[in-house]
């Protein structure tokens, strides 16, 4: 089957009923989304799946035949951050870090439909996701910060 | 036998997934995943063939000759803003993201958990008169939902129906604060030219018709034929106490007409 992460295509052998998380970490060494619960409910490994944020734990990579996942490896790098790495960056978005890579790409995923969204659509969106750092308010606030600064553009 | 290893079969049209199917004995079904895959992932499941549903064409919701009819891949977030009581429990189901990628048929077909209730959209589908579409080795044949939340082990579901007429509607749920909310308790309420059906997931594996409050519509008989069970989530104890509340919340939105 073939898959497309952050823009380079693999062919991967028969994935049986592999996780998209585990064909990502463990056979193309794509660490950025990370394995926390593993059952759904912290939303550390979220992707996008042809743009659509997805938890990658829940996901048979079987089913992914051509798709396009983007991580948040591919939202930006560390020369040139997009607008909202740059925001959780300057609002203290992240502290320990782990949960970071899921709030990213579904923060992104939500700019991208909704490039000013209100306080409470963001909460919506990113209300399945877990930081244990308890630090919501500037996540939240990075968020609004990218909005006005120009959104989800990578 | 490692996930990897698994056989899996991507049928593309409900006649490939039924005939994949077969008798359904050797066979794990997976829609959208969220239920089964963290079972997998933990080594609690090791099936020898797997069936993916993604595309098989079993996601559509339609509304033609006086009749609701929904796929079973359809997604939950595709009955977010469709009838009630299904909308309502379909919002709190999980978050978004969980939403997009859960599946009506895994929600009615997945085994329950042992550890919190499973199946938010089973009470719902009870009090709307669901019909279920189902195949397994004695062919294709259509059934009350009720019935086949009973047996449904050895079944492929195809497809849920209901009636397209007019309801009142009420719905009342008690959640457990996570990152998503559990569903500790839920009831739905339908009542449909004076014919009141009424049913409860989370007092049992599987949701309930509530019959004697059906007749009586007094929350007093809440309890009545009914032995709440404990579970990670909550004690029967627990439960046996919140669902006169929760039953008579669901039957003011029905008396009110509200949904």
């Amino acid at each position: 089957m073939r898959l497309t992460v952050d823009g380079v295509e693999h062919e991967l052998a028969r994935p049986g009923l592999a996780t998209l998380l585990h064909v990502l970490r463990e056979e193309l060494a794509v660490t950025g989304p990370k394995a926390g619960c593993q059952q759904g409910s912290c939303g550390a490994c979220t992707v996008l799946v042809d743009g659509a944020p997805r938890r990658s734990c829940l996901l048979p990579a079987a089913a992914l035949d051509g798709a396009e996942v983007a991580t948040v490896e591919g939202l930006g790098a560390a020369e040139h951050l997009s607008p909202l790495q740059a925001a959780f960056l300057e609002h203290h978005g992240f502290q320990c870090g782990f949960c970071t890579p899921g709030f990213l790409v579904a923060a992104h995923a939500l700019l991208e439909r909704s490039p000013a969204p209100s306080r409470r659509e963001i909460e919506a969106a990113l209300g399945g996701h877990t930081c244990r750092c308890t630090g919501y308010l500037g996540i939240v606030e990075a968020v609004e910060a990218a909005a006005e600064a120009g959104g989800a553009a990578r | 036998m490692a996930l990897a290893d698994v056989e899996v079969l991507v049928p593309g049209s409900p006649e490939e997934a039924v005939s994949a199917f077969g008798d359904g004995r050797d066979v794990l079904v997976v829609a959208g995943g969220t239920i089964v895959m963290p079972e997998l992932s933990a080594g609690r499941l090791r099936p020898r063939r797997a069936m993916l549903l993604g595309r098989a064409g079993l996601a559509f919701v339609v509304r033609s000759d006086g009749t609701v009819t929904i796929g079973a891949a359809t997604p939950v977030a595709a009955l977010e803003d469709g009838d009630e009581p299904l909308a309502t429990a379909a919002r709190h189901l999980a978050d978004g993201e969980v939403r997009a990628q859960a599946t009506l048929g895994g929600n009615l077909c997945a085994p329950p958990w042992p550890e919190t209730p499973t199946g938010d959209l089973q009470a719902p589908l009870l009090v709307l008169e669901a019909r279920v579409r189902s195949a397994g080795a004695d062919g294709e044949r259509t059934e009350p939902l009720e019935t086949f939340l009973g047996q449904s082990r050895d079944r492929l579901l195809l497809d849920v129906s209901y009636d397209d007429v007019p309801r009142r509607t009420g719905y009342a749920a008690s959640w457990r604060p996570h990152a998503v909310h559990r569903t500790i308790l839920a009831v739905a309420a339908a009542e449909r030219e004076g014919e009141l059906r009424v049913a409860a997931t989370g007092l049992a594996p599987r949701a309930v018709r509530l019959r004697a409050v059906e007749q009586s519509r007094d929350p007093a008989d809440a309890l009545v034929g009914v032995d709440p069970s404990d579970d990670a989530l909550a004690s029967g104890w627990y439960r046996a106490r919140q669902l006169p509340g929760l039953l008579e919340q669901a039957l003011a939105a029905v008396a009110e007409g509200a949904a």
